[in-house]
């Protein structure tokens, strides 16, 4: 179970202790985080709610270290993160998270199954090899008979789970969505947070989403609230 | 290898731009390919030129002869080894347009004195046995279609009258640039047909025993004849040689000025279109940054695509000059010099490259110091 404590849970999958980040604008910085305490276990699915600019993406970035906090802790599977250099977090990053955008954020010169193969160029593993891999990813987001489509020939919403699917590929154990559903109607929204659930129940990924929609936030295990860079809530909802 | 995809996919994400920097890279290096070859026409016949060879002109001009004279007291100097009269004969052959240059020489000493033509022993013979003979470059017997056997009619310009000469033999380079558009025709032949000519020569090609009686050569063949009616100006032929190409202005300079500012030109284009092409991705660089790809790999993309666009548009134009040179030089002014050889297509395909390098090195960096936090916040 998700908890804000910072005492507790030294085996949790995700660990973050005292978390600072501030951003500087000219003279003016803003604290952004301001000491946020989180234990996340694996397999969790939680969503991150609070008003525009409360830093919710901010926390998602620092989790999946495309950014670095300025104090404090994340520890990934007792691998401290924050202190890696920027090298050795991009390798972390690429087989460790998935990132799923709110504007899907894929190449619009690539195909379907080009876009998902990206993260496995980064490996040792050959053409065949990769082949296989896609394959799987893109059955798995049911876009099997789309791989020779390029995102401006696919909906919002195939565009997405083609996202999901580049997200999955490296098989991953941590899943960040930030506003995954921000940019599609409600029924690409409702079959795309389906998807979400099934990742992370089935295939038992931890998944941290950033969402405004009440309605995708009922499909996580807990909501958290991000209110003036410290999380102040935690509702647990029903399983279902 | 495996992003030569990404690379290839990116590049033709923009035909209109694609093909507009292709093009700039293709003019440029065809530019490039064209001021290389006329440089050579220009400039390349006279680096096969051996160092131990002097011409000796009348002072006043090379309008003016030289007495025959002038031979025995040359050749009794210490060093000298052969001394030839040689004749600028100026015959037109069908046309103007037809421009190659003709020799009137005396045989004696040739061979020797011009080890850098590959000449037949018994070519060489028949020429010394026929006053009317001539002999031909390979280049200009191709260009004509000319065999040995063949009787070749030139207009007097300088000389007046309906000339005809044997072709004796055709000689061949013994090494690189050796101008094989000329022809030699007999200076005796020359001397008997035309009064004024009796006992006059254009020039003496001097050959010196060694490249180190050159200098004091100089002075003592024009020292021999100051204050005689007829004053020498002696020049190794090197500097001769370069005297009829600076009488045509800078070459090299108008040569070096234009390729430069078409070079700069194309950095320009080429780099500003790189910048803006890698700019307006800001959002993808982010997004391959997120998935893992590493400074170093994004810096290589771009560049990446800087290179293939200089290799492709580079090879097209160097292509082409290639095609233009080897129908000939076009003004039939620079003979069967204006090439391209292996090394300078070698130096404009590192020119391109570096040209490349240059424009996409500043935009990769960029797109390589990109973090990815602002990137995706400029969406
Ligand atoms: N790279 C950045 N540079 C400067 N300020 C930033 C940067 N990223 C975020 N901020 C600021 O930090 C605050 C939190 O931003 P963000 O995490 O994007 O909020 P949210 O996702 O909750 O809307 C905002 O005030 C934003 O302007
Ligand atoms: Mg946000």
């Amino acid at each position: 179970m998700v908890s804000l404590n910072p005492s507790s849970a030294d085996n949790a999958h995700i660990s973050v202790r005292e978390l600072h980040k501030i951003y500087k604008r000219g003279s003016e910085s803003i604290d952004v985080l301001r000491g946020l305490n989180l234990n996340i276990q694996a397999g969790e699915f939680l969503a991150f709610m609070g008003p525009s600019g409360s830093g919710k993406t901010t926390l998602l970035n620092l989790i999946g270290g495309i950014d670095v906090p300025n104090s404090g802790t994340i520890t990934v599977d007792g691998q401290r993160i924050d202190s890696l250099s920027s090298s050795a977090l991009t390798r972390w990053r690429s087989r460790h998270v998935g990132f799923i955008f709110q504007m899907f954020n894929l190449i619009p010169v690539l195909n379907a199954f080009e876009n998902v193969e990206m993260p496995l160029l980064l490996t040792r593993l050959n053409k065949a090899q990769r082949r296989k891999h896609v394959e799987t990813a893109l059955d798995l987001v049911g876009l099997a008979d789309r791989m020779k489509h390029y995102p401006r020939q696919l909906s919002g919403g195939q565009e997405q789970r083609v996202a999901i699917a580049r997200a999955l590929v490296n098989d991953p154990s941590i899943l960040l969505c930030d506003e995954p559903t921000g940019d599609l109607d409600r029924e690409s929204a409702n079959e795309i947070m389906g998807l979400i659930q099934r990742l992370s129940s089935e295939q038992n990924k931890t998944v941290l989403m950033v969402t405004h929609d009440p309605v995708a936030a009922k499909c996580a295990d807990s909501v958290l609230h991000l209110e003036k860079g410290v999380l102040v809530e935690a509702i647990a909802q029903a399983q279902g | 290898m495996k992003f030569l995809h990404l690379v290839y996919a990116n590049i033709l994400r923009k035909k209109m731009r694609f093909f507009l920097t292709i093009g700039s890279f293709g003019v440029a290096l065809f530019l490039f390919g064209i001021l290389v070859a006329i440089h050579n026409g220009f400039y390349q016949g006279i680096d096969a030129v051996e160092d131990n060879r002097l011409v000796v002109r009348n002072k006043t001009s090379l309008m003016v002869f030289l007495p025959y004279s002038y031979k025995a007291k040359i050749e009794a100097m210490e060093g000298v080894e052969y001394v030839i009269p040689s004749v600028w004969f100026a015959g037109v052959y069908q046309d103007r347009k037809n421009f190659f240059s003709q020799f009137a020489i005396e045989t004696a000493g040739w061979v020797e004195t011009y080890p850098e033509y590959a000449i037949d022993k018994d070519q060489w013979s028949a020429f010394e046995n026929d006053r009317q003979g001539c002999m031909v470059g390979r280049a200009l017997a191709e260009k004509f279609g000319w065999e040995i056997g063949d009787r070749i009619p030139l207009e007097g310009t300088i000389f007046p009258g309906a000339w005809e000469f044997n072709i004796c033999g055709i000689f061949e380079g013994n090494k690189k640039n050796v101008d094989l558009n000329q022809m030699w025709i007999r200076y005796e032949y020359l001397a008997e047909s035309i009064p004024f000519m009796k006992g006059q020569v254009g020039w003496y090609a001097v050959k010196a025993i060694h490249t180190d009686y050159v200098n004091g050569l100089i002075s003592r063949i024009d020292g021999e004849f100051s204050n005689s009616p007829a004053e020498t100006k002696t020049e190794p032929e090197k500097i001769w040689m370069l005297g009829f190409v600076k009488q045509m202005g800078n070459i090299k300079l108008i040569l070096i000025s234009v390729g430069g500012v078409v070079i700069f030109t194309l950095l320009l284009v080429t780099g500003s279109t790189m910048a803006m092409s890698v700019r307006e991705r800001t959002s993808e660089w982010a997004t391959l940054k997120t998935l893992g790809y590493g400074d170093t790999l994004v810096l290589g993309l771009v560049l990446g695509e800087s290179f293939f666009y200089a290799i492709i548009g580079g090879a097209i134009g160097l292509g082409l000059a290639c095609l233009f040179v080897s129908k000939g030089d076009p003004t039939g002014m620079m003979g069967g010099l204006f090439t391209l050889s292996p090394d300078n297509i070698f130096a404009g395909l590192t020119l391109t490259l570096i040209t490349g390098f240059i424009a996409g090195v500043l935009p990769a960096i960029s797109a390589m110091k990109l973090r990815i936090v602002d990137a995706l916040r400029r969406v």
